[in-house]
């Protein structure tokens, strides 16, 4: 279904919203029987919904617009911590039963947050391709850490401790299907073909009339903002955010599940995120050879199959 | 004054080290068009050789002494362009027709894949190695400002290695073969040039110039560990995009700026605390105005 | 159609492999989870403590176990990063059956691993986190070192009294929160007993130049700079303050103690000073018999603070499961926080209500490429 969307455009787009139904249902349900999963594999499953959420929201900004962001834990940092900060905050002063609309306007005020330090990489971007690109957002997400490294307000060092876990199955799944929905459709749309075109040719999208510097700001706002909702999951699943973890080997991380995925194709993304997010712990076994083998696999199926491990039937397309 | 002073000196000496560094990252990707992120391992694997080697070269000729050295980066510096040389073999070669980003990734691969068996226990370890004094070192002392000689070494070999390199690029043979297969690797093959020979001709002498790096950096800083290369190596990265990537002088003068900025950033109170945010800070603001980098030329995008 | 049904059918198969296996139930042994940072940029760190650990558990079970069972240790690698510690304790609590928790040298992954111990009630022994917010998570955390409170104040004095400084400065590593919160009450003691801070700068951790801020710091000429670090810094630093003719008595806290600190530092951290957990030339038995066993396990290595305090975490959780007469993990709780003199190589400890450990400190001096004790000072 993703991986034709240039010629079925209204089918895929029904296949999104029935994947957003599926989804949606799915969580909910999947969330009634949390309790009787052992607590390990649950935080597994709640780490590949926001490793979902992560990768299919930098597929739109590297895989679909063709641009190079280096910088989503940054964005993911922007939206934990905001996220995090508002809900210590206000959580004692709320009666249990309003928990969870706390949650939803933390979420969205961390994802809100994060759109706009996305408006601020996007528009950099409109003047820089490539490599530039790529090191500027890696400065970005750098920039952040070190500023959140330094802010007292949210532990600086030493990190936020105690943040209430509202983080749930439902929650991550159901936030997952509403990402994967809000990509495809907007992909999908007669606007969106503006960011395949822009990624594929920019001289040619811009002298079709197409305006190449809003698709590129509104796909690192929406990626963005989706970043920073996973950033705020992240914060209410692990209840303890340090400014170590968004370094930039975790942007890395993200990178990888997209190009294995494939880039711009969101189902490819969405499996490449499940696998990288198990593998590590399939691995664990082998603990002291884990990340040697995890690091040999990005380099065997990089020459295997560089489009993406889950790629059929699309004429392969450049992707630099 | 005197701090002022002090701190030009110390800003120089690290950015130089930046700047070394910086010319490998920028000659790689001056022929092949791609960030080679294992640049920054194999300047870690430049100074363990020379760990390795120095007590051989000890029983010979005992350590510190300058004839030593030179043997022990000669040596080091070969072994790393050997490394070099097979991992574009291996790793980079089968992916040449691939796009760009394949090879990024790959690269990153090699990295981590680097770094992490290194500190296996049956490599290296990870734990922090004491580097050895290979060279005899003096400070000078001149009237309150002090001068090491291994900063003075840092900044010679830096200035000597970035005009051999500029030599070798636009005067020599290989170096017009070189640019020849930057410009257009297809046509260069038409020429009758060995695209292969080239590309791993530039492989190797871009490792043996990271294994350089690496001895001094660990000359400067002795203690040695397998993701030493990882914060000096996306410094100069960064250098590398400042002074416009792919342009030899450009990487020098990247280096040496960012290694004065982080300086006079470190040395201010409350300003030391951000002074890794300030170098990425800066880089931005410029590339905002100058997005090709300080040397580099803007590029016109054919239709 | 059909590729959507396959896509489907991974993932979900992939959800059903996560969530099957069954977790071990001991039998004859009883289950300790370790998790400690055995690679990535604090391995050096995590790879002594669990070493400490390591030996303690062979030791127990080479005399016969604990209540008569055998300790199983497992222990998993968090790589040094956040996020990861999470996934690690709940696999070691929830897969492996683990009755308790012991790790880890850095706070904030200790602050990670908090709650879920906590959540599960599962006691978890940090051996060397020494920030005051890792045990205010619950009553299941506990710790074997003292908190940097203490260490700030003996160190504070120390600089004040013994060392006669006026003018202090204070180098710290922003990246840790060890090197901040010690630094914190460093200077609060100095403050209290009348001294002056001249100069306050900033390193990151793992970086290799350190003369923009030694230039700073000697301009504002003190009588004595503070680095709460660890030894791979300090060693650096130490000798480029040397190089820049920065010749005061430089002093530190427990993260300097590492063979590897004169391996790399050599006569440019002679006659430097830093409070710690232990003196390994003390003439206590303990610390001898200790010292000779892991020499000779880990091929003479000199254990350092990390190794003995892994040691003794370990030591101090079988104390509490024999006291407490059975594996389960409520009792070996109580008991745990009933300690009053455990005796360990770091010392003798008590755990007070907070579930710290209440014991001394020793300050050290590197004097002929060796570790000195100068003097204990008492909690």
């Amino acid at each position: 279904m993703l991986s034709t969307f240039h010629s079925q455009s209204p089918t895929a787009l029904a296949g999104a919203k029935r994947w957003l139904i599926v989804g949606i249902v799915l969580a909910v349900v999947v969330s009634m029987f949390s309790a009787q999963i052992n607590r390990y594999y649950l935080g597994i499953i709640v780490d590949i919904g926001i490793n979902i959420i992560l990768a299919v929201s930098l597929n739109l900004i590297n895989g679909h617009t063709g641009q190079f962001s280096l910088g989503h834990a940054g964005f993911m940092a922007v939206g934990g911590y905001t996220a995090a900060k508002i809900s210590l905050v206000v959580s004692p002063m709320l009666p249990p039963a309003l928990q969870p609309l706390l949650f939803l306007f933390a979420l969205l005020a961390g994802g809100s947050l994060a759109a706009l330090a996305g408006l601020g990489v996007g528009v950099p971007s409109l003047r820089l391709r490539g490599d530039y690109l790529a090191i500027v957002t890696l400065g970005f997400g750098e920039i952040i850490r070190v500023v959140v490294q330094n802010m007292e307000a949210v532990g600086a060092a030493s990190g936020l401790k105690g943040i209430p876990k509202y983080t749930t199955l439902g929650w991550t799944f159901g936030l997952a299907a509403i990402t994967i929905y809000v990509v495809t459709a907007l992909v999908n749309s007669t606007y969106g073909r503006g960011f395949i075109a822009v990624s594929d040719d920019e001289v040619a999208a811009s002298s079709m009339g197409i305006n190449p510097v809003r698709y590129k700001v509104t796909a690192f706002v929406t990626g963005a903002f989706f970043a920073g909702i996973a950033g705020g999951l992240y914060a209410h699943h692990k209840q303890f955010l340090s400014p170590t973890g968004f370094d930039f080997l975790k942007s890395i991380d993200i990178v990888v599940m997209v190009i294995l995925g494939g880039m711009g194709r969101t189902a490819g993304v969405v499996v490449a995120a499940i696998l990288l997010t198990l593998l590590p712990e399939v691995l664990r076994q082998f603990s002291e050879y884990r990340m040697i083998i995890y690091s040999l696999l990005i380099i065997v199926l990089m020459m295997a199959r560089p489009q993406g491990l889950f790629t059929w039937n699309r004429k392969q397309k450049g992707a630099a | 004054m005197d701090w002022l002073l002090q701190q030009l000196i110390n800003g120089l000496a690290l950015g130089s080290i930046y700047a070394l560094i910086a010319l490998g990252y920028t000659m790689v990707y001056g022929v092949l068009r791609f960030i080679n992120f294992a640049h920054a391992d194999v300047l870690m694997l430049g100074a363990y050789s020379a760990y390795f080697i120095a007590p051989a070269i000890h029983e010979v000729m005992p350590l510190p002494s300058l004839t030593g050295t030179l043997i022990i980066v000669l040596l080091s510096a070969m072994i790393c362009a050997g490394i070099g040389i097979l991992i574009e073999i291996l790793a980079y070669r089968p992916l040449r027709q691939r796009p760009r980003l394949t090879v990024l990734i790959t690269a990153i691969g090699v990295s981590l894949f680097i770094e992490f068996t290194c500190q296996h226990k049956a490599v290296f370890g990870a734990d922090t190695k004491p580097f050895p004094q290979l060279m005899p070192v003096h400070d000078f002392n001149l009237g309150g400002l002090v001068i090491g000689s291994n900063d003075l070494v840092v900044v010679v070999t830096t200035l000597i290695l970035l005009f051999g390199l500029w030599f070798i690029v636009q005067r020599t043979k290989m170096g017009t073969a070189m640019r020849a297969v930057s410009f257009n690797q297809q046509a260069a093959a038409l020429m009758g040039i060995n695209i292969n020979r080239i590309i791993s001709f530039t492989f190797g002498l871009g490792s043996a110039l990271a294994a350089v790096a690496g001895i001094l950096y660990a000359l400067k800083a002795p203690g040695i560990d397998p993701l030493m290369g990882v914060q000096p190596g996306l410094r100069a990265f960064i250098a590398a995009v400042l002074g416009g990537i792919g342009n030899l002088p450009g990487a020098a003068l990247g280096g040496l700026l960012l290694g004065l900025l982080e300086t006079f950033a470190g040395g201010i109170s409350g300003l030391s605390n951000y002074r890794d945010g300030i170098a990425f800070a800066i880089l931005i603001l410029i590339l905002l105005f100058k997005p090709a980098g300080l040397l580099g030329k803007a590029t016109v995008e054919k239709v | 159609m059909h590729r959507r049904y396959f896509l489907s059918l991974s993932a979900i198969s992939c959800l059903l492999t996560a969530l099957s296996g069954c977790s071990k139930t001991g039998g004859d042994s009883i289950v300790i989870g370790e998790f400690a940072s055995l690679t990535g940029k604090e391995a050096t760190f995590g790879i002594s403590s669990h070493e400490g650990t390591l030996l303690a558990v062979e030791t127990l079970n080479a005399a016969g176990g604990v209540l008569g069972k055998k300790l199983e240790l497992l222990t998993e690698d968090n790589q040094s990063k956040a996020g990861e510690t999470s996934n690690v304790v709940n696999k070691l609590i929830s897969k492996d059956g683990a009755v308790a928790i012991l790790g880890e040298v850095a706070s904030s992954r200790s602050l990670e691993a908090a709650p879920i111990c906590q959540q599960n009630g599962i006691p978890m022994v940090s051996p060397a986190s020494t920030n005051p917010k890792v045990t205010e998570t619950g009553d299941h955390i506990f710790r074997v070192c003292f908190i940097d409170p203490f260490q700030g104040t003996v160190m504070a004095n120390f600089v004040t009294k013994s060392l006669n400084a006026k003018k202090v400065a204070v180098f710290t590593d922003v990246k840790s929160d060890y090197s901040k919160g010690l630094a914190k009450f460093f200077k609060e003691g100095i403050l209290k007993v009348g001294g002056q801070i001249v100069a306050e700068l900033d390193f990151n951790g793992g970086d290799k130049d350190f003369k923009a801020q030694l230039t700073a710091i000697k301009s504002a000429a003190p009588d004595a700079v503070f680095i709460p670090g660890y030894y791979t810094d300090v060693a650096l630093i130490a000798i480029q303050a040397k190089q820049l003719g920065l010749n005061v008595p430089l002093c530190g806290g427990d993260g300097w103690e590492s063979q590897t600190l004169l391996d790399i530092g050599k006569d440019a951290v002679e006659g430097h000073y830093f409070s710690t957990h232990y003196a390994s030339d003390a003439a206590s038995p303990a610390v001898a018999t200790f010292v000779e066993a892991y020499k000779k396990r880990f091929n003479g290595k000199m254990p350092d603070a990390m190794a003995a305090l892994g040691y003794d975490s370990a030591m101090f959780l079988a104390d509490g499961i024999k006291r407490a007469g059975s594996a389960d993990s409520k009792a070996i709780r109580d008991a745990l926080a009933a300690t009053k003199d455990f005796e360990a190589v770091t010392g003798k400890i008590a755990i007070n209500a907070q579930r710290d450990a209440v014991k001394s400190a020793v300050i050290l001096q590197v004097k002929d490429g060796k570790f000195k004790y100068l003097e204990t000072v008492a909690p």
